[in-house]
């Protein structure tokens, strides 16, 4: 064997083992997860998800108001999401795909989706929080200013860039041919979009939405300053609540024993959720893409 | 097909045949007062008023965006001055002081970062780009989509079991290791999207002139393609720059200088999250000042990024 021979075969060891590296971290990450939450999971079971109550002192813990808190606030957020990046994907893919509208503000979204999270809760804890004092005292309810109401709006600020830019792409890859044949029939432009595009590209906006959703279920600091961490079962939509990821920056760095194996069991619950979430927005967001590919030749 | 279909039947429901199809100016003059009744001036103005909408509500789901940068720069502005970027803080109550020890930890857990993710992220990457038919590299290319949607604070958890507790405390290692997990997608998906746009006969023409397999990667195929891997790096360098919620147990925070790398260290990020939740105003004002540097950093390394890439864009 000559020199040559072996720093080839040195070579394609590396990078074949620096490959299977990621797949060791992602097993490693999981099975990790999964270990430390044995003492949680063998002392509350699936009852964790049920029980509401979560109690450090007396070491009883139930995750129901932080899958509740999780779950309310990241669909309020994306329900207030959802028509502005629509039009943002319509606006980018269809009315204006080319010139300097388009790649002036497809750049500063894309720049502005990278501004980092605990800027934005920065932001809105002196912005929207008075905003929403105001309103809770026109209601007449306790003005908290924080709770689930300012931590999704501050949700949804976050996630339009990042839904919107996966609508776009989407909907550029429609095939012009079918557009055409619709105008060509004397359709009107709120006509092909209403009969055309968004038939066509719904799997992929639906797609869009849930990693959207995955993002925001993951999202940490800006819902932590926000949301007002109570442990209990928030009451209103502007009650404070805490969500899974809030209740472990919370916590995690004071708790030992049976409240950390606790805090890791909800980690591990978000870990398999956005697992999930990504891999089917993934997996249909490529299969679109396939189709697309295969049209055009 | 079957979309085309249906809008010849929604035309035809929507009254195609009063459409005129040569209307002379002096009919449509006529016709002015029945226009906006008849069905394709409803038609129309339906078109006009759904533009209308979109763009209404574009603009309004950028005013936000537009609204953090400049609330940022005038609160955040007023606060920066030589002794905010190179002094320490100062216990509450005493004026001054500055946020140079943040600075500082977030230059060390980005070089720190960089150095685990860098080496390995590429290698993996050229890995994925080389043999990108098998059933391993499905694997792999799974496990980059989960892990580039893994919430960050389960990072800053699997850090903490991995690091933190088996060395006994907090410390600028760990930070470094959970921003380099968080690093690694990104400069994995960049390296291999990069070298697969490289055209096969640059390699091919290596090969023919005799050069071994690995020294055709090595010094044809990734300084050709350096451009994107660069800029897949400095993405994920600003990527990190910002995340706080892996370190809030693991690098901590520290209120002096440190460049142990064994003991707490802080960073901007952190510095913001404490100062923004603390009670006090002059805290909060320093939260603002430290946001602008931290915003200004990511941004010029987004920008330095973009340029790059579109400078020294791969062309063939």
């Amino acid at each position: 064997m000559t020199k040559t021979d072996k720093s080839e075969r040195r070579f394609t060891n590396i990078i074949f083992i620096s490959g299977l590296s990621i797949i060791v971290l992602l097993l490693a990450i999981f099975s990790t997860l999964l270990i430390a939450s044995i003492p949680s999971i063998k002392t509350f079971g699936i009852g964790f998800f049920i029980s509401k109550h979560w109690d450090p002192s007396l070491e009883k813990f139930g995750a129901l108001p932080f899958l509740y808190g999780t779950l309310i606030t990241s669909i309020i957020a994306l329900f207030i999401s959802i028509p502005f990046s629509i039009s943002i994907s319509i606006f980018l893919g269809e009315f204006f795909r080319e010139g300097f509208i388009s790649n002036f503000l497809r750049s500063s979204t894309e720049v502005l989706a990278g501004i980092p999270s605990v800027i934005y809760g920065l932001w809105g804890l002196f912005l929207l929080m008075p905003i929403t004092r105001f309103i809770q005292t026109s209601l007449g309810t306790t003005p908290y200013g924080v709770g689930i109401f300012t931590a999704s709006l501050i949700l949804a600020i976050m996630i339009i860039p990042f839904s919107a830019s996966i609508g776009r792409e989407v909907i550029s890859l429609i095939p012009a041919d079918l557009k055409e044949a619709a105008y060509s029939l004397g359709a009107t432009r709120f006509e092909v979009i209403k009969n055309i595009i968004i038939p066509y590209a719904r799997s992929g906006i639906i797609a869009g939405i849930l990693l959207a959703f995955g993002r925001a279920i993951g999202e940490t600091m800006a819902v932590t300053m926000l949301i007002g961490n109570s442990n209990f079962l928030p009451k209103s939509i502007f009650s404070p609540a805490n969500t899974m990821a809030s209740v472990i920056a919370n916590e995690f760095a004071e708790s030992t024993g049976i409240t950390a194996s606790s805090l890791i069991y909800i980690g591990l619950v978000l870990f398999l959720v956005t697992m999930f979430v990504n891999i089917a927005g993934t997996y249909i967001i490529k299969k679109i893409s396939l189709e697309a590919s295969k049209e055009v030749t | 097909m079957n979309t085309a279909e249906n809008i010849a039947e929604n035309i035809e429901d929507t009254n195609m045949h009063k459409i005129i199809p040569f209307p002379s100016p002096l009919r449509i003059h006529e016709d002015k007062t029945l226009r906006n009744n008849s069905p394709v001036g409803y038609r129309i103005f339906k078109d006009k008023l759904f533009k209308c909408l979109v763009i209404i509500l574009s603009i309004l789901s950028f005013l936000p965006l537009l609204l953090v940068l400049f609330h940022i720069t005038k609160n955040g502005i007023s606060v920066i001055n030589w002794g905010f970027l190179t002094e320490l803080p100062l216990p509450i109550g005493e004026k001054g002081g500055g946020v140079f020890n943040s600075i500082i930890g977030s230059l060390i857990l980005i070089i720190l970062s960089s150095i685990i993710s860098i080496p390995l992220g590429i290698s993996a990457g050229i890995y994925l780009a080389e043999k990108n038919k098998g059933r391993i590299a499905n694997i792999i290319n799974l496990c980059i989509v989960v892990l580039q949607g893994t919430p960050s604070i389960v990072i800053g958890i699997i850090t903490y079991i991995w690091v933190v507790a088996p060395l006994g405390g907090f410390s600028a290692l760990s930070g470094g290791i959970a921003l380099s997990i968080m690093m690694l997608p990104v400069i994995i998906k960049s390296t291999e999207e990069t070298l697969k746009l490289i055209p096969y006969h640059l390699k091919e023409a290596s090969l023919a002139l005799g050069v071994p397999y690995y020294k055709t990667i090595l010094k044809v195929i990734l300084p050709t393609g350096l451009s994107g891997i660069l800029t897949g790096i400095l993405l994920s360098v600003a990527r990190i720059t910002g995340e706080t919620a892996p370190l809030l147990f693991t690098a901590f925070g520290n209120q002096f200088l440190n460049y142990n790398i064994l003991k707490p260290i802080d960073s901007l990020p952190y510095r913001i999250f404490y100062y923004a939740m603390s009670p006090y105003p002059e805290w909060h004002t320093f939260a603002w000042g430290a946001s602008f540097i931290l915003v200004m950093i990511v941004l010029s390394f987004n920008l330095i990024a973009r340029g790059i890439s579109a400078k020294w864009k791969v062309q063939f």
